[in-house]
């Protein structure tokens, strides 16, 4: 059990780190992606600008954090 | 421009990850023995090859709009930290990656744990060559197998990877030192805007988007993620310019 967990826990630090509010922010932003896409509306648009906006977040966070 | 691009990506991600390999095999070799530390080096090979060659023909049965979904959104939550702690080093907020540091480090944890022999070796040298080999490994599998995959051609991206691999090796073992004078913080920063351009790219599709101009579309995405992080790194030495110049 405490193997699973350490596979586990690899894995989420491997892809998720330490900033798991940025990996949901990202996973939110392409799955608003896909409905706008499901729409025959023009998304490619909004994965970059989501993208800008998670990641000064994760940053402004960070820069707060240790200044 | 594509299958450069995927290249180049490949071998730089590789690269860096090679160069952390090596300190530690580097470091698990001159204090506990070369044997220890290569028997741990070719079992974590081996392990990386097995893994490699279960993961690589599994991904390729996976229709490509779904592979590229998985793959995009995997990479933009890997390359997203990747990027994020490249811009706080290069903004003063994260020390520097220092492989000089790091191997003295490792040399010094090495020197003074116990001797154990198993199997005829040195334990600590060959796990922590086993260890070191396998983790930087994955990472390197990681990119390798997504690149290769959504792009669908995983020998593009294991040719770069095969490329550091030789480059890395040969270096390593003409001056048997850590590589400090490799530039690392700006290769990291350079993976770092790669990983997050193709996970925008291939997410995007993945999710149904369709990019103006199809794979001409890249570059723009990759200029558009080097503007950010150039503003991102700009705003944040601004915020802080004492930590900087320290």
């Amino acid at each position: 059990m405490s193997r699973l967990r350490a596979f586990g826990r690899f894995w989420w630090s491997f892809v998720v780190g330490d900033d798991w509010v940025a990996a949901a922010g990202i996973a939110v932003a392409i799955g608003i992606t896909a409905a706008i896409a499901a729409e025959h509306v023009a998304a490619w648009w909004f994965l970059p600008a989501a993208v800008a906006i998670v990641l000064a977040h994760s940053l402004y966070r960070e820069a707060r954090n240790s200044g | 421009m594509t299958a450069g691009f995927l290249i180049a990506s490949a071998f730089l991600a590789s690269a860096v990850e090679f160069v952390e390999a090596l300190t530690i095999v580097l470091a698990a070799g001159i204090t506990r023995g070369w044997r220890s530390a290569l028997t741990g080096l070719g079992a974590a090979t081996l392990a990386l090859a097995v893994i490699v060659s279960a993961l690589g023909p599994a991904l390729t049965l996976v229709p490509i709009s779904a592979l590229r979904l998985v793959v995009g959104a995997l990479l933009l939550a890997f390359g997203l930290q990747w990027l994020r702690k490249a811009i706080l080093r290069a903004s003063g907020y994260k020390p520097l990656h220092d492989e000089a540091a790091i191997f003295a480090r490792e040399l010094d944890e090495a020197r003074t744990a116990q001797a154990e022999q198993r199997a005829g070796l040195d334990w600590y040298g060959f796990t922590l060559a086993f260890k070191g080999v396998l983790l930087e490994g994955l990472e390197v599998a990681f990119i390798v197998v997504t690149f290769g995959s959504a792009q669908g051609n995983i020998g593009l991206a294991a040719i770069g990877a095969g490329g550091a691999l030789v480059l890395v090796v040969v270096v390593g073992a003409l001056v048997r030192a850590p590589l400090a004078r490799v530039p690392e913080n700006t290769m990291k920063f350079a993976v770092g805007v790669m990983l997050t351009t193709f996970g925008i790219f291939w997410s995007a599709e993945g999710a149904g988007a369709h990019w103006p101009g199809d794979d001409a579309a890249l570059p723009v995405v990759l200029a558009f993620v080097i503007a950010l992080s150039a503003a991102s790194v700009a705003t944040l030495r601004r915020r802080r310019p004492a930590m900087v110049a320290a």
